[in-house]
């Protein structure tokens, strides 16, 4: 398997600030790789990094083997869909789709060939001769998406590409996106703040925060079995159980994260762990309820189906799980 | 919770200004009436309507006898526009505004790019303070300072003179046209004033226009692997160009009608605008300063229409 990416130790400071703190990671040729995180988590310099407007400040980076240091984004078989699209606004779509080409020194007939098949495939034939002006925000998403990919790039980079689209609409794009990654083979490295975004289209998610890779891994266990108390809580916010808690329930580790679907509010059933608490807070979110369980002070959240009847505020209760959903973590 | 016991309208705003903000909040289109009727009639009137009663006047025609002006309608004055010496006029007049503006968009546009692009703070505030400055001091003054400048016997010389290079400028001298007994006397001279005099007329629209180019887009060039020239020639330049034709727009307008300049700084021939100072004051040939007054207008006009052909606008 060839490795698309690699960052090794790199750090990308602006004056005193971290942007980028010490970060490796290894990017394999063909995956979706997502990197989520807050906004100013570093994600977005990395992805700046890949694409050569920043330059690291200490580390090695290597695109498909070869050093990206020095190396100008001009001169990068890597192409960006940018966070608001950056079509230029006095181009057609038609030549904004070919721009590359054209600087490229690609003959005028072959560039607007492949410009318009690169707009069939994002499905907006015919729509070559419009300016951005005149395009919705989701047809100006599949534009610079065309735009990047008529350069087939070696990767290809997404800076919250679905960021100012609608919820409905970002998920039909979210579908398209992967099937279209998944058809053309190329290396796509995504940038998210959306947990949803990142677990429902990624094969791999770096959790950042902070300029450092918090947690690495397939989404499954990034979501199930979160290492830090920081990807458990942004990741799905999961609970957190303290130490306390964890000692009364004859756990040995500092924390452990539990999953709100994980806990039901019943009696324990053979083998399962349980905790009993009051009720102290109820929302309503469609498929699920969410109730917080007060349990001396600590507030463990449930998901709760919402066809299961409610208990009212300040109901005492008993919750329970089983012991292999509690998952242990490093930091307390 | 308390209940409120006011009513739903809150009271009236006392007084006429009170009565007034509900009747235009009521009349939107009465308050833009008010706001924009005097500015119009002013424009309407004093401005384009002077300018009106000016082109009239050309298509009249003087006697030559008595000196008085013959109000029937003539193209006789036109006809004298045409007449050789007026033509070299011309021509002198609007090579040395295209030259003008061509090299003030040159020096221009690197200033107002990096004022635009990397000027922050107090930089940003500098560069206004440095672009305005020269504005502030009289036109008269100016002109007469660089006649100083530019004298044979100016620092300009003597700068010339200390780095040995005093042939360089004599040799400039030499040449026909551009040259001349001194900078002061020369076409050279009235060029390098007409740039300095305007530069921030030039200066102010560009870097106006590149502050409306997202960053990114320059990005987005680099990232689709335009080199940075072709990023000027694509992006930048596309983008910049309706703030170069309304600094040229300026600076081009501004040299065709100008007459002090020339006057104090080159030779003894004449540009458009002593001759319309000539036409109208010494000789009292109405008709014929009028005339001149509209070669600007319709080079002006021919210019903007070409710009508009070319897309100089699409953008905005």
């Amino acid at each position: 398997m060839t490795t698309a990416v690699l960052f090794d130790n790199v750090s990308r400071h602006f004056g005193a600030v971290r942007a980028v703190d010490r970060v490796n990671l290894s990017i394999a040729e063909g995956e979706f790789f997502a990197m989520l995180g807050p906004s100013g988590s570093g994600k977005t310099t990395c992805l700046r990094l890949m694409a050569g407007f920043e330059q690291p400040t200490a580390g090695h980076i290597e695109i498909f083997g070869e050093t990206a240091e020095g190396v100008p984004p001009y001169r990068r078989s890597v192409n960006t869909v940018f966070q608001d699209y950056a079509l230029f606004p006095h181009l057609s779509i038609l030549d904004n789709v070919a721009y590359g080409l054209m600087v490229k020194g690609i003959g005028r007939e072959e560039r607007r060939k492949a410009a318009e098949d690169a707009l069939a495939m994002v499905k907006l034939p015919s729509y070559g001769a419009r300016r951005p002006g005149q395009l919705s925000g989701g047809q100006r998403q599949r534009v610079a998406l065309a735009r990047a990919l008529v350069n087939k790039p070696k990767v290809l980079l997404l800076d919250e590409p679905l960021g100012a689209l609608d919820l409905k609409l970002r998920e039909q794009m979210q579908e398209e996106l992967k099937s279209l990654q998944k058809s053309l083979g190329i290396t796509f490295v995504f940038v998210t703040h959306d947990q949803g975004e990142a677990l429902s289209m990624a094969d791999r998610i770096a959790v950042f925060n902070e300029g450092r890779i918090q947690q690495l891994g397939r989404p499954e266990d990034v979501y199930n079995r979160p290492t830090t108390r920081f990807v458990a809580d942004f990741v799905g916010s999961s609970n957190v159980l303290s130490a306390k808690l964890c000692q009364r329930l004859g756990l040995k580790t500092a924390s452990a994260s539990l999953r709100p679907e994980s806990v039901a509010i019943a009696p324990a059933a053979d083998g399962a762990l349980s905790l009993s608490g009051v009720v102290a807070g109820r929302s309503f979110l469609g498929a699920t309820n969410r109730i917080v369980v007060d349990v001396d002070g600590n507030r463990i959240a449930v998901a709760s189906p919402a066809a299961q009847s409610v208990p009212a505020m300040g109901t005492p209760v008993t919750i329970s799980f089983a012991a292999r959903d509690l998952h242990p973590m490093e930091d307390a | 919770m308390t209940v409120v016991a006011e009513s739903f309208v809150l009271p009236e705003r006392r007084g006429t200004a009170g009565r007034l903000s509900d009747f235009f909040w009521r009349h939107p289109h009465v308050l833009l009436t008010v706001l924009l009727g005097p500015p119009l009639l002013w424009l309407g009137i004093v401005y384009l309507g002077s300018l009106f009663a000016l082109l009239l006047q050309s298509f009249f025609s003087i006697d030559e006898f008595s000196g008085l002006i013959n109000y029937e309608f003539t193209l006789a004055t036109y006809r004298q526009l045409f007449s050789e010496a007026n033509l070299d006029i011309i021509l002198r007049t609007v090579s040395m505004a295209a030259l003008v503006t061509l090299v003030s968009a040159l020096v221009a546009f690197p200033i107002a790019y990096y004022a635009a692009r990397y000027a922050r703070g107090k930089w940003k505030a500098l560069f206004y303070l440095a672009v305005m400055l020269p504005l502030w001091s009289s036109y008269l003054v100016k002109v007469y300072a660089w006649k100083l400048i530019l004298a044979k016997e100016g620092i300009l010389t003597w700068f010339f003179e200390k780095l040995n290079v005093l042939w360089l400028l004599d040799a400039w001298l030499a040449l026909p046209v551009v040259g001349g007994n001194s900078l002061s006397v020369s076409y050279t001279g009235t060029f390098i004033v007409f740039v300095y005099v305007w530069m921030p007329f030039m200066i102010l629209p560009i870097q106006a226009a590149l502050e409306r180019v997202p960053a990114n887009l320059v990005e987005a060039s680099s990232d689709l692997g335009g080199t940075p020239a072709q990023t000027f020639r694509h992006v930048l330049f596309p983008l910049a160009l309706p703030g170069i034709v309304a600094g040229s727009i300026f600076t081009f307008s501004l040299t065709l009608g100008d007459y002090i300049i020339p006057q104090i700084v080159g030779s003894s021939r004449l540009f458009i605008g002593q001759a319309v100072y000539a036409q109208q004051g010494t000789a009292g040939n109405i008709p014929l300063a009028a005339a001149f007054t509209v070669v600007p207008i319709v080079i002006m006009g021919a210019y903007l229409w070409m710009a508009k052909r070319m897309g100089a606008f699409d953008a905005l």
